[in-house]
């Protein structure tokens, strides 16, 4: 780069500069809302407008970046320095504040109004949602999935981390486990659903589940309706299943950062393998093991999709995620769901409070 | 001393082979619930209903070798075939002789054959892909199907197509706008200095965690004032903001690493912030972009609530997910379209996944593994 490729005039103020990029950014604005009406009212073929929906979207965000950027070179030096980082932090800023800040705050005060957000009735949903049995046994349920969706994703994904580490396999093992988080939890729930599958006594079982159990000479089951509460557990395994693979791969690679000194230094002194494990690397990948199984709880916590997919919530399956989603669309009842939202978001901050003061701790700002 | 080493190897080698046995174990059973799901897609109708898709391993199963007229004029006594005795009925749900040979009547008692069944080892290999075909086909088409009995029936098809491609619309727009946004701000955190940027980027890392049903209500809300709701624009902004923290972290933690030196050079040479972050911070930051992206794509692509809350259920909008949920719905036992169905919509994650798998990793590691 030449450093004789400064212009003297960025430094001052340039009004044409600044015209060019109000004028652009009527022309922008204008083309933005016109795509807008044409998408939101007009009647194209699907593919026509996919292509539009594109090209709109990633397009108007870019020219928005880059005429925001022209007008603010045009100001005088001081005046940019000042202005340019809002221009890059801006709109990240501005979604964040009016599409999620702001809500959580509205989802807060709604949660203190009755069903249609109009009339205040102080933390009479909170008393509702707190003695509803269906909302009790959701609670419940959702406690099954982070105790035993989480000790399991973990547990799983460190044995295989720490057995794939030491085989030849490596790879291909890895590749096989992981491959179900590319899958849906929707896509989960078919594959799961035909291996729970039920016939009645006699019929060809054409679950693989009954079919093992069946030629082992049992009964067959209808495992997600009948065994209540046992019936969450078969859920859970498809989380399992999916999530496992997320859990081995963050172990792997923290494993890979274990100092082969470290476990030398282990061996010479004469420690079993056992030992250097628990001893060692334990110790060692203790924070990823914290991070991994924060993740995993959160998102249990969060869980809808495999539950509505595969039982709709049926037969005592029902979890936080599933009742927030009736209040809200089957009951209708925007007071009532704001407050399960609530509960949801309070029951992160423990692990929200613990990620800052990680931050704080590394510095990292 | 010697000894004591051959041992020592031995003794490792035999560890080899269990740690490699239990990790075939595992894998297996990882790989099997996807496996019969592919299998499955593949046979037609009557075969996913009457056995388990592992009947196209090889297995011994009773197959027809010889078939002749029963006997008739017999009443309710014992009757002798071909060195076995019992009656009509045990005959009816068959009789195995002692050299390994099973005999059913079929028909009734006075008018009927005897088929002469033999264990033999079978592959039932007949893949179709009938199931597709009709999953894909629009609703109004006839797709003719052919049972096992020979008639030929018609039928609509599923028409999974659009939502197929809603999904694309969906997904694509979701990753690059996110990802865009976030890489500006990402620049900002790491190499520009404004008021309140601790602040704001602690906001980022709080929301890391914040549920997204948490911020749904009142979005929702607002989309309807604006008149956006069920439309892309408001899926894509709803996936934007729940993105947006995770991609801002990762991206700080790419870009805010990348050389002091490089970046300052290009400053002293005149570069503007805009300059530099498009043409030298950008591609440096390639591997991370493209990291997220994946990781994004394929979470839009994946996602059902989002969709389901601001895209409603209107047909037109249908995304993938949605149609394969409403297929479970009113097709809970069609094994072989609910399959079918199931398959085209993981198709294109598990490509991008299996072409893509070490950004994919590296993406998801970036935000978990500290250091």
């Amino acid at each position: 780069m030449q450093s004789s490729r400064q212009l003297p005039s960025s430094n001052d103020f340039n009004a044409g500069k600044l015209l060019a990029g109000l004028a652009l950014l009527g022309v922008v604005g204008f083309l933005l809302v016109q795509g807008f009406l044409l998408l939101r009212d007009g009647n194209l073929p699907k593919l026509a407008n996919a292509a539009v929906a594109i090209v709109w979207g990633v397009g108007g965000v870019a020219v928005l970046y880059y005429t925001l950027n022209l007008m603010v070179e045009s100001l005088a030096q001081k005046t940019r320095m000042a202005l340019q980082p809002f221009v890059f932090i801006g709109p990240a800023a501005l979604i964040l504040v009016w599409f999620f800040i702001i809500p959580t705050i509205r989802t807060a005060i709604l949660s203190l109004y009755d069903r249609d957000g109009e009339i205040f009735i102080g933390i009479q949903n909170y008393i509702t949602t707190f003695t509803d049995r269906e909302m009790l046994l959701a609670v419940r349920n959702n406690l099954l999935w982070m105790v035993f969706g989480t000790t399991f994703c973990v547990g799983m994904g460190l044995l295989v981390a720490v057995l794939a580490d030491r085989s030849r396999m490596e790879n291909l093992v890895k590749s096989i486990i992981f491959l179900p988080m590319a899958i849906s939890f929707v896509g989960a729930g078919v594959i799961w659903k035909f291996i729970f599958y039920y016939a009645p006594e006699g019929a060809p079982q054409i679950g693989l589940l009954n079919s093992i159990v069946t030629s082992f000479g049992g009964q067959p089951q209808a495992w997600l309706a009948l065994i209540q509460p046992w019936n969450n557990l078969f859920l859970i395994v498809v989380l399992i299943w999916m999530q496992t693979g997320f859990c081995m791969v963050t172990f792997s690679a923290a494993l890979k950062g274990v100092p082969e000194e470290l476990i030398e230094a282990g061996r010479i002194d004469g420690a079993s393998e056992r030992r250097i494990f628990f001893g060692i690397t334990i110790p060692y990948i203790q924070g990823t093991i914290v991070t991994v199984t924060t993740t995993i709880l959160i998102f249990t916590l969060k869980i809808f999709d495999v539950v509505q997919a595969m039982t709709g919530g049926q037969f005592g399956t029902d979890v936080i995620g599933t009742q927030f989603y009736r209040q809200l669309f089957a009951n209708r009842n925007l007071g009532a769901g704001s407050a399960i939202a609530v509960v949801l978001l309070v029951a992160t901050i423990p692990i929200m409070v613990y990620n800052l003061r990680q931050m704080a701790r590394q510095k990292t700002m | 001393m010697k000894q004591k080493t051959t041992s020592l190897s031995a003794q490792k080698r035999t560890g080899n082979v269990v740690l490699n046995i239990v990790l075939i174990l595992i894998c297996t059973v990882w790989i099997v619930p996807t496996v019969g799901l592919l299998v499955s897609s593949v046979r037609n109708r009557d075969a996913i209903n009457t056995s388990g898709w592992w009947y196209v391993l090889p297995h011994r199963e009773w197959v027809n070798t010889r078939t002749f007229d029963a006997p008739t004029g017999t009443a309710d006594a014992p009757v002798t075939i071909e060195g076995a005795t019992a009656t009509f009925e045990q005959f009816r749900d068959g009789v195995t002789t002692g050299d390994g040979k099973r005999l059913k009547w079929e028909g009734n008692r006075r008018l009927g054959t005897i088929q002469v069944e033999e264990l033999q080892w079978t592959m039932d290999t007949k893949f179709t892909l009938a199931n597709y075909e009709r999953v894909l086909a629009p609703t109004d088409a006839r797709v003719k199907e052919t049972l096992r009995d020979g008639s030929v029936v018609e039928n609509s098809g599923e028409d999974i197509g659009p939502a197929f491609l809603n999904t694309i619309t969906v997904a694509v727009p979701a990753t690059i706008i996110p990802i865009l946004i976030a890489a500006f701000a990402a620049y900002a955190f790491a190499w520009m200095n404004f008021p309140g940027r601790k602040l704001l980027f602690a906001g980022v890392v709080a929301l890391l965690v914040v549920p997204l049903q948490t911020a749904m209500i009142p979005m929702l809300r607002d989309f309807v004032g604006l008149q956006i709701n069920g439309t892309f624009l408001a899926v894509w902004l709803a996936h934007t903001t729940f993105g947006l923290p995770l991609a801002t972290y990762l991206l700080y933690n790419y870009i805010s690493q990348l050389p002091r030196e490089t970046l300052e050079a290009a400053s002293i040479d005149g570069a503007s912030h805009f300059t530099t972050f498009l043409r030298l911070v950008l591609p440096l930051s390639v591997p991370a972009l493209a990291s997220f992206a994946i990781f994004q794509f394929i979470w839009v692509w994946n996602d059902y609530l989002v969709g389901l809350i601001f895209l409603g259920g209107a047909p037109s909008v249908r995304i993938i997910t949605q149609r394969l949920v409403d297929m479970v719905g009113t097709r809970g036992a069609d094994w072989h379209l609910l399959t079918a169905g199931a398959f085209i919509s993981m198709l294109l994650p598990m490509a991008i996944f299996l072409g893509l798998q070490r950004f994919f990793v590296r993406g998801l590691l970036a935000g978990s593994v500290k250091g």
